[in-house]
């Protein structure tokens, strides 16, 4: 399958990407190319010039300022997999996402600017109260992961923006991803990522999140209320997975899964992710 | 038209290339490399399974202008003077195959989940080989091959 035509430039810095961006009218930024190319050859695209910005090096990478992981928006999902000091719902994630051939390609900014309901990066990064850096022509902005995500495929990044880096906090709290997945492609039909801290036997603060399901990443409110202040006990854990169906209004159905049965998922895949995170909160 | 220059196998090759050229259309039909197969087409079955700078990737979700400059290799450069490499060898001997469409891709895919966890186990060699599907049979014997190979330090 031949994507359809388009012009294709490089851009080997920002700056040089947005000086492409203002000359060209309806280009997309090529990252990885791991959800475009897909798109293209699916003509669900079709845009006239492609931006490649794959090797600019300042979009590269993951550093560390205190209790803060920042990673630039190029760094691979083999890369964040391998990282030894991410939240372990992170490094789990990012390993599971499609296979070792498109975790060595595929990118965190274009995962998450493609913003794919079934994608399971938006679901992680929302649980762990995640911040998206931006830059456009006008300055630099960031936007919490609550916010980013606003609907199927949409995010609050602008058109003449680009995704430059996440910031992720590393604070010690036990975090964890369980996914149900889809056995071809390996996407989420239900992914559900879990934030927990305890001190002294409770739950002092939990955030716990879900895509695959919705058409955008979702906090389950009522679940993370359920929670706090009790001792993390499989009944517990149990009584407050039980509560998510009323955090989620707009569940899809597809032909990986009728929205019957994600919705009877949920609560198991909730119930996993907050055990384990629950461990790992020691 | 976009001029591109990249080794493979080994060998320079500089080409003008129409932006929406996949690499693996590069890889066959340019170059008349066609051990590299197209199955799926859709990044999921790893037929068309590559090494490019040193990792294995799906040339069906790559574009022949992002191998500007790649050192790529195909299963027609894993061999070294004539000499199987021991993955190619560990596919023959274990019978890793049955119409052997798949094969190229395993072998490229497998080369790279040894060379990168030397210790590899049965479990590690079955989740790393996820991105390759086999539709003839099932995947014992080649577990079996990559296994071997794993043993033989390829």
């Amino acid at each position: 399958m031949y994507p359809p035509k388009f012009d294709y430039y490089r851009a080997n810095s920002i700056d040089e990407a947005f000086a492409l961006m203002g000359q060209l009218g309806d280009a997309k930024l090529l990252a990885g190319g791991h959800s475009l190319i897909p798109a293209l050859k699916l003509r669900l695209a079709a845009p006239s010039a492609l931006i490649d910005i794959g090797r600019i090096g300042e979009l590269k990478g993951i550093s560390r300022n205190g209790s803060t992981a920042t990673i630039g928006a190029l760094t691979t999902h083999a890369t964040v997999a391998a990282a030894s000091d991410l939240p372990a719902a992170l490094t789990e994630a990012a390993g599971w996402i499609g296979d070792p051939q498109v975790r060595n390609r595929g990118t965190v900014g274009g995962n998450i600017a493609h913003a794919d309901p079934a994608s399971d990066l938006p679901t992680v990064l929302t649980a762990l109260g995640a911040t998206m850096n931006m830059r456009g022509l006008n300055g630099a902005r960031s936007v919490s992961a609550d916010d980013f995500f606003i609907d199927l495929f949409m995010t609050a990044l602008g058109e003449d923006e680009i995704l430059t880096s996440v910031d992720v906090p590393v604070d010690g709290a036990g975090t964890a991803y369980a996914k149900l997945f889809n056995p071809a492609s390996r996407y989420a039909i239900v992914g559900v990522a879990a934030k927990v801290s305890v001190s002294g036997g409770q739950c002092t603060s939990a955030r716990v999140a879900l895509g695959g399901l919705t058409p955008s990443a979702v906090r389950a409110p009522s679940v993370e209320a359920a929670l706090v202040g009790k001792a993390l006990t499989a009944d517990n854990i149990a009584a407050a997975a039980a509560q998510v169906g009323g955090d989620l209004d707009d569940v899809m159905g597809d032909i990986h899964a009728s929205e019957e049965y994600r919705r009877a998922m949920a609560p198991i895949y909730v119930q996993r992710a907050v055990s384990k995170a629950a461990e790992r909160a020691g | 038209m976009q001029s591109i220059t990249l080794t493979v196998n080994g060998k320079s090759y500089t080409r003008d290339v129409e932006p929406r050229m996949l690499l693996v259309d590069f890889i066959r039909n340019a170059l008349g490399l066609t051990g590299t197969n197209i199955a799926c087409d859709t990044s999921q079955c790893g037929a068309c399974t590559i090494h490019m700078d040193g990792m294995a990737v799906k040339s069906c979700t790559v574009l022949a202008v992002q191998a500007d400059g790649a050192d790529i290799t195909t299963i027609e450069g894993l061999a070294t003077n004539g000499h199987l490499h021991p993955m190619q060898q560990a596919f023959w001997d274990q019978h890793g195959l049955q119409c052997g469409y798949c094969t190229p891709g395993m072998i490229m895919a497998a080369a790279k989940l040894v060379e990168n966890n030397p210790g590899i186990t049965e479990a590690e060699i079955r989740h790393g080989l996820e991105g390759n599907l086999c539709r003839c049979t099932g995947y014992q014997n080649i577990v079996k091959a990559v296994a071997q190979a794993a043993a033989a330090g390829s």
